[in-house]
């Protein structure tokens, strides 16, 4: 068979959103490939320029459905040190606290979605089944299951609800036995492994050299993560462990993002422990921001978001620039496609948990 | 206790043909149609159509039921309750069989106008020809040819080309790309299912399917002996129907949906619907083959047929086991899994059947 293009997208069941994987093959071989992006270009950085500053918080929400709180909240941050306000203790703990239930969140939608890359349903529904669960959670938080509009500039929307910590424990409870349910459905299942181990090789040389960050970054042995490097919020008073992975490969990444799901469940445990019981949650912000230039960074589900900020001294913001970190990742996937299968693509690009709306935004 | 369905069609084509309309004719005076009716030819051509016809009707439903017990035990693995049209969910299959049958006909404009629509007919006549060979029970079955084993096993060999010939005629990368693995997957896992037969052959010294099944109703279950040759027949037959984890000539991740992606409507449900038909297929050869078909307790009061049902239902309850458990293998694994671990392993139970045989201990 000579040499051809396919088209994996923009409507294909491999892309998670919309975008297109052209891949150039040899009968099965991938020998080129190239990512399309910019289908669900939206302007999003020219829009924000015509809002107040509380006005973008929603609009920071939608960047990522998996996990909008992050986003809100690293753009929460960028005001806040542009701003200059030092946000309460207590509210502090609640962020942390809502990222890593919204990396858990983003991750089982992250399993799900590579169950339906590998063919296997089931892993599917279980872990959206979960995923139910951590959206009760942040519905009786806020209000909402995707799209949270929690964060504020200077804390957040509202205190914890009644019972919060009885519903948190007994979710986190039964999530860890659910973590072993997975553990014996796909780590010990010999087809699975084999459709990871080996495939997508990125060293970390060239993970660092491409600006690959996140859960892919560390599956290439790289200790980086920005609560750890450059902790914000009170990570650094809380006692956890970075996942890293040597095998640099899909499987290496599989087992990163199933190791901070874990890891998750123990940050938000030792946050209950260390919370304060009671105290404010909110300091009001001005108005407008002082002239200058703010940068706030964060470790995302999916790498290093990172939010640079122009105030003029209005209550719009001059300039707000976003670095995605899968619109660095998408870059390098010819990469980590080279060499590979038709039938690894799905496996190889399930692994990075492709999200479009930060992508392109 | 079984139906003997050549005796009660043909005593009722008989009393039909001769008594009722012969009856008629002979008051009427038209003798020579009357005479010609009750001819033992015309009879015979008659019970032939009229069984086939059953046959037919019978695989059909037993394929939908398979649908149905898929449908509904895929849920229960994966924590939900699966299909709900109906008591128990039994009208979903008619309920997308009347969705797909009023779909449009679509013809997309780059594809081969006399293959595009012919490959679709060649599967499906196929697979429901595979009915002809299996014999529910000692009287319930279309043909009791000598020779039966041998031509279902050819009927499988025409998939993969009718699975090359529809996805190249489809005129579609995803399509050609499916039909060539379809075609590769398919003819790699003749080789092994073909020896783990061999060695059932040997035993029994027979390839009648019926002679196969009274033999093991005289001795054993083959399974005891060929337990080798039964997985190796197991996994060959999910390949060769390419069911999880061997469904990637379909693999809807990669492929969209492998080498059918063009084909829509009716054709789409008949090709979905000959896949169950050869599941079905496959299920039933390996009761009969390695489960002793219709053997079981208590022959003079359960129907033979049931049994032979029950074990085909069981069977395919392990293709549904693993279709919830497993995820796609790749091609170059399929076909590593087949040349490196399958072949060998029936070559070793040819050689325990050839040994067996020669011991004179069967």
């Amino acid at each position: 068979m000579a040499e051809m293009w396919i088209n994996m997208g923009p409507q294909h069941p491999m892309t998670h959103g919309l975008w297109n994987m052209r891949v150039k093959v040899d009968g099965e071989t991938i020998v080129d490939s190239e990512p399309v992006i910019g289908y669900l270009h939206r302007g999003w950085e020219k829009m924000v320029e015509n809002r107040t500053y509380p006005q973008i918080i929603p609009m920071a929400d939608r960047l990522c459905y998996g996990s909008s709180f992050t986003w809100s909240h690293v753009y929460c941050m960028t005001v806040e040190k542009l701003m200059d306000i030092e946000v309460p203790e207590r509210a502090k703990y609640i962020r942390a606290m809502s990222d890593e239930l919204q990396r858990i969140g983003s991750h089982l939608m992250w399993l799900a979605a590579i169950g339906t890359d590998l063919g296997n349903l089931t892993v599917f529904l279980y872990a959206t089944r979960d995923r139910e669960l951590f959206l009760d959670l942040f519905t009786s938080l806020c209000g909402a299951r995707m799209t949270y509009n929690y964060c504020r500039i200077g804390g957040v929307r509202n205190d914890a609800p009644e019972n919060w910590v009885r519903d948190l424990e007994r979710t986190l409870d039964y999530f860890e036995k659910r973590l072993k349910e997975y553990d014996m459905l796909i780590d010990k299942s010999k087809l699975f492994r084999m459709r990871m181990e080996g495939l997508g090789y990125m060293s970390a040389k060239d993970a660092i050299n491409a600006g690959i960050t996140g859960p892919v970054l560390r599956a290439s042995g790289v200790k980086y993560d920005i609560r750890h490097n450059d902790p914000y919020e009170v990570y650094d008073e809380l006692d956890w462990q970075m996942c890293t992975h040597d095998a640099c490969d899909t499987w290496a990444r599989y087992r990163v993002r199933m190791m901070e799901m874990q890891e998750s469940v123990n940050i938000v445990r030792d946050i209950l422990k260390k919370m304060p019981k009671s105290g404010p949650i909110r300091v009001k912000p001005p108005r407008a921001a002082p002239v200058g230039t703010a940068i706030a960074r964060m470790e995302d589900p999916r790498g290093e978001s990172l939010m640079y900020l122009v105030g003029d001294g209005t209550d719009k913001p001059y300039r707000l620039s976003v670095r995605s970190p899968l619109f660095v990742i998408l870059s390098a996937t010819p990469q980590l496609l080279k060499g590979s299968k038709i039938a690894d693509v799905p496996s190889i690009l399930g692994m990075l948990d492709v999200c479009m709306g930060e992508t392109d935004r | 206790m079984y139906l003997d369905l050549w005796g009660l069609v043909g005593g009722l084509v008989h009393w039909l043909m001769v008594d009722v309309i012969g009856t008629i004719l002979n008051w009427l005076h038209i003798y020579a149609l009357a005479e010609w009716l009750g001819s033992p030819g015309v009879l015979n051509i008659v019970t032939i159509l009229v069984v086939a016809l059953i046959i037919l009707i019978v695989g059909m439903l037993v394929s939908i039921t398979l649908i149905w017990q898929e449908r509904k035990m895929l849920g229960r693995f994966m924590d939900r309750v699966g299909t709900q049209v109906g008591p128990f969910g039994l009208f979903q299959n008619f309920a997308d069989a009347f969705k797909v049958l009023v779909k449009e006909y679509i013809v997309p404009n780059a594809a081969d106008r006399l293959i595009y629509p012919l490959a679709p007919i060649l599967i499906i006549g196929v697979s429901m020809a595979m009915f002809v060979t299996i014999p529910y029970s000692q009287g319930f079955y279309m043909s009791n040819s000598s020779l039966s084993l041998i031509l279902t096993l050819a009927l499988f060999g025409v998939i993969p080309f009718a699975v090359l010939l529809g996805g190249w005629a489809s005129n579609n990368k995803y399509t050609l790309i499916g039909g060539m693995r379809a075609a590769a997957q398919t003819c790699a896992y003749e080789v092994p299912m073909l020896l783990s037969v061999a060695s059932v052959v040997v035993l029994t010294g027979s390839m009648s399917l019926m002679e196969i099944v009274t033999y093991q109703q005289e001795n054993l279950w083959l399974i005891i002996p060929l337990i080798i040759g039964f997985f190796v027949f197991l996994i060959s037959m999910i390949s060769e129907i390419e069911r999880v984890p061997f469904d990637l000539p379909e693999a809807e991740a990669e492929l969209v949906e492998g080498w059918g992606t063009e084909y829509g409507g009716m054709r789409f449900g008949l090709i979905m619907m000959s896949e169950y038909a050869r599941a079905f297929v496959g299920s039933s050869l390996i009761a009969l083959l390695f489960l002793g078909g219709w053997d079981g307790l208590l022959p003079e009061f359960i129907p033979a047929g049931l049994w032979f049902l029950l074990k085909v239902l069981l069977v395919f309850t392990i293709f549904i086991w693993a279709r919830a458990a497993l995820p796609r293998v790749r091609t170059d694994q399929i076909l590593n899994i087949c040349w490196k671990r399958l072949l060998p392993l029936a070559a070793i139970n040819l050689f325990i059947a050839v040994f067996f045989k020669s011991m004179g201990w069967f």
